[in-house]
């Protein structure tokens, strides 16, 4: 089965295509302006010469939703439904935003009576009418996104499905995202997730819509997936109505293809770029999430991203020899021009690596003549660096292996303190478009159930996750338990507890 | 009679959460609800326990249900001012000031959104010192005043009053059954204590305590420093263990999250072993069958690099931490206290010691 896996970066648009885990053909072409350009480029060169008979899909890993609203930037004003009164009431839609984005996004404000109590009960009635009347003004307004977010929605999403129907009747063509959608307990986080996600709709729309050109107008015809956060993929449909949950696609991709690569599924990932060497760590071969909360451009959500420490090690950072020091500036993208054995003056960690023997890049002879001392003075900062890093990144004081991939991967020192093997692999300077490449699909459930037994929630949060995850493009039965949380809630009777589960399958 | 500043709102709330004990978490949803009071042109006045006339009332005030409810349904003080109107009405006599029954947690700001919205003064105390989960854990019960008249409300049209109850534990189990009813989230407005037994009976200065608490953190982490340290410096505390999560185990024990965390020391501690009980907060810290430290002496957990508090629903594996021991008030740790809220309350099987100061903790001797 042969897939294509694109990662859109800051810097790069990597690509590959892939036979199985073999990988046929790999590019690293610079990311465009309008990236569509750099993704059609990166398609050409991974299918020039290849038979793209029997293509099984093109997984697209982007930047994009997340510098749209990091950057302000194909933002599209959003209409607010909130409904909970007479709770809830304080802090209304769009509080502790920063302003420059609220000013872009912030539409009408409606607050409804209805939602949910802990126990499934409705706290009031739903004010269907009230919901009407917000619908048709909605519709005058000529704001083309709304949100809706429930008090208890991931609980019982009847309120949500509700307003959606009338929104349907009122306000058609309106595209509308329910919280309960996105899952998880905080109304706020949860609310604001709905808002970040409508205002990328129509940005959603519009990117899909050109991979989908660049795809055609290469000749290919194979469906789409968008790499998400966990990283996993959707189909390219799912992604379009739910950019949110592929932000964090970068770090994801590279340390989901460092575990195909080196077949480790428990290790500590060291991705060393261009400017900074990524840290992540790699739990049953899937990247281990941060714990504390999330903020995306300012605004506080749900989103669980993966856990990861950047330092400032990377193939272009300057070192200076008089006072000696080293990064965190970087030559970035110019690594190519300015450093010294590409021809440039500028020394680098690549300069470094290369007069150490660790890799022939370049002129090797254009650093013969560095101090020994200078190189051993580089070479021991290396691997303080990565040492200290590694280790608080770990759980525990056991060694453990690490796996280092992207383009400066040689300068990761073969042995390393508390660390069991340093795993290099081939083609780890694309290991981001290999994550992509062989990304599988998810389903997730994040839900609160009371009243009954422990295994009986866990089964139907389970079959919840899977519904979604086959909702996203995943073979029904390819679909296993990823993993499952459940946390029994305090002074709430009836065996309450909150249950997260995740399945995971191959695409369709 | 003083003004809490706006940047003091940060602080207050930074000092909550290390005074929740892993009970009460970060209040930041109540955070932000002051906030947003302070930019509509509200203004907390906080007024020294020593202003209070003998014969003045005061409202004892908190959220009573669960922490996740508030979440979803946000925190309302109209439900706390629903049920201080109430008992207002039920005694007879308007209120001349509020209080929190818990500094730790969610309620430390309690009694300034309801002070804000009623325009009522804040007193400087509190009658837990920290967070503990149920009502007569107070130091008004362990001075035995009774805890009725108890009026509860939500944010409906719905309320009560507990006129009388045989005890502090009765009150408790009244109030939590409708406070279930009524959605695990309510209003409560505790027996009206007058200023005499406020400041003879509650523990007096908890709202500056927890905001110099949370200066300290905030100053330590503007200056690039370790904020545990300068938590203990600004508490006389001691440093029980730098190391990393290395288990969890929860289970539910009558409404209660109860645990075992386990930690592993690092750097100069490695090697060492923490075994941290909770139920809801953390209630003991043993290492080789030793208890270092245990209720009613506070113990925390904080994120070892932002100094942030870690609640106990929430700490989980491979965290790297600071655990910590502040001590205790002495209405607490007296015969009385410790029969409320000592180790044996909450089913140990030994009796409370201070904790020890370790060399090296910072601060100084506890007096």
């Amino acid at each position: 089965m042969k897939r294509i896996g694109i990662d859109v970066g800051g810097t790069n648009t990597d690509g590959v295509l892939l036979d199985g885990t073999r990988i046929l053909s790999r590019v690293k072409t610079a990311t465009t302006a309008d990236v569509t350009t750099g993704v059609r480029a990166a398609l050409a060169h991974v299918t020039a010469g290849a038979d793209p008979a029997g293509l099984a899909g093109v997984m697209i890993g982007t930047t994009h939703f997340t510098n749209a609203v990091i950057e302000r930037r194909g933002v599209e004003r959003v209409a607010v439904v909130r409904i909970g009164l007479p709770a809830a009431a304080v802090l209304p839609p769009f509080t502790g935003w920063p302003a420059d984005l609220r000013r872009a996004v912030e539409g009408p404000v409606f607050m409804l009576r209805g939602g949910h109590e802990f126990d499934g009960r409705p706290i009031v009635p739903f004010d269907a009418e009230g919901m009407r009347q917000a619908a048709r003004a909605i519709a005058a307004s000529g704001v083309g996104s709304v949100a809706v977010c429930a008090v208890f929605s991931p609980l019982t999403a009847a309120a949500e499905e509700e307003a959606r129907a009338i929104l349907a009747q009122e306000a058609p063509g309106v595209a509308v995202t329910l919280s309960s959608a996105l899952g998880r307990i905080g109304l706020l986080e949860r609310e604001n997730a709905a808002i970040l996600n409508s205002c990328l709709h129509g940005l959603a729309r519009r990117t899909v819509a050109a991979f989908r050109d660049a795809i055609a107008a290469s000749g290919l015809a194979a469906p789409l997936y968008i790499t998400q956060n966990d990283g996993t993929v959707v189909v390219a449909e799912v992604a379009e109505r739910f950019p949110v949950l592929c932000f964090a696609s970068g770090p994801t991709n590279s340390m989901r293809g460092a575990a195909l690569l080196s077949g480790r599924q428990n290790a500590i990932v060291v991705d060393v770029g261009g400017t900074t060497s990524d840290v992540g760590v790699l739990e049953g071969g899937f990247p281990r999430e941060a714990n504390s909360r999330v903020d995306i451009g300012g605004v506080r959500t749900v989103f669980r991203m993966p856990d990861v420490v950047s330092i400032g090690l990377g193939g272009g950072t300057r070192v200076s020899t008089a006072p000696f020091g080293i990064g965190p500036e970087s030559v970035g993208f110019r690594i190519r021009e300015a450093a010294r054995v590409f021809g440039g003056d500028t020394l680098t960690l690549t300069d470094i690596g290369v007069g150490l023997g660790l890799a022939a890049i370049g002129s090797p002879a254009r650093v013969a003549g560095l101090d020994p001392a200078l190189l051993a003075r580089c070479r021991d900062w290396i691997r303080t660096a990565l040492e200290e890093v590694i280790d608080r990144m770990k759980t525990s004081a056991a060694p453990v292996p690490v796996v280092a991939v992207g383009g400066g991967a040689f300068l990761v020192p073969e042995t390393l303190a508390g660390v069991s093997e340093v795993v290099k692999v081939p083609d780890a300077g694309v290991a981001n478009a290999v994550g992509a490449a062989m990304a599988q699909v998810s389903g997730e459930v994040d839900r609160i159930f009371h009243d009954m037994p422990r295994e009986e929630a866990v089964a139907r949060a389970r079959a919840v996750a899977e519904a979604r995850a086959v909702e996203a493009g995943a073979q029904r039965e390819s679909l296993v338990l990823l993993d499952v949380e459940d946390l029994p809630l305090a002074y709430i009777p009836g065996d309450a507890r909150r249950v997260r589960v995740r399945v995971v399958g191959d695409v369709r | 009679m003083r003004e809490i500043e706006a940047d003091e709102l940060e602080a207050l709330a930074i000092g909550a959460g290390v005074l929740g004990t892993g009970g009460g978490n970060h209040p930041h949803l109540e955070l932000m609800c002051a906030q947003e009071a302070y930019a509509r042109g509200k203004r907390v006045r906080m007024l020294d326990p020593a202003e209070l006339d003998d014969d003045a009332r005061v409202a004892v005030l908190a959220f009573m249900g669960a922490p996740l409810v508030t979440k979803e349904r946000l925190p309302e003080p109209v439900s706390a001012c629903r049920a201080v109107r109430l008992m207002e009405a039920h005694v007879g006599r308007r209120f001349d000031a509020v209080m929190s029954v818990e500094i730790g947690g969610e309620n430390a700001f309690l009694p300034l959104l309801v002070g804000m919205e009623l325009d009522l003064p804040v007193v400087d105390a509190d009658v837990m010192g920290r967070a503990f989960p149920e009502v007569q854990m107070t130091s008004f019960a362990i001075r035995g005043l009774p805890m009725a008249p108890f009026a509860i409300a939500d944010i409906r049209d719905n309320a009560l009053i507990i006129a009388h109850a045989e005890n502090a534990g009765w009150t408790e189990r009244l109030g939590r059954r409708a406070v279930v009813e009524l959605g695990s989230i309510a209003g409560t407005c505790g027996a009206p204590r007058t200023g005499a037994e406020v400041k003879a009976h509650a523990i007096l200065g908890s709202t500056s305590r927890a905001i110099r608490l949370g200066r300290a953190v905030e100053r330590a982490r503007r200056a690039h420093a370790d904020p545990v340290a300068a938590i203990l410096a600004a508490e006389s505390g001691a440093l029980l263990l730098r190391g990393k999560v290395e288990d969890v185990s929860r289970r539910m024990a009558e409404g209660f999250v109860r645990g075992q965390a386990r930690l592993g020391g690092t750097g100069t501690d490695a090697g060492r072993t923490l075994l941290i009980d909770f139920q809801n907060e953390f209630s003991a810290a043993r290492e080789d069958g030793a208890v270092l430290a245990s209720v009613p002496d506070l113990i925390t957990i904080l994120d070892a690099v932002t100094g942030e508090a870690i609640g106990a629903e929430v700490i989980r594996y491979g965290q790297r931490v600071a655990v910590i021991a502040l001590p205790a008030d002495p209405i607490m740790t007296s015969p009385a206290g410790l029969a409320a809220v000592g180790p044996r309350a909450f089913g140990f099987d030994f009796d409370y010691t201070p904790f020890a100061r370790r060399a090296g903790a910072g601060g100084e001797a506890r007096p």
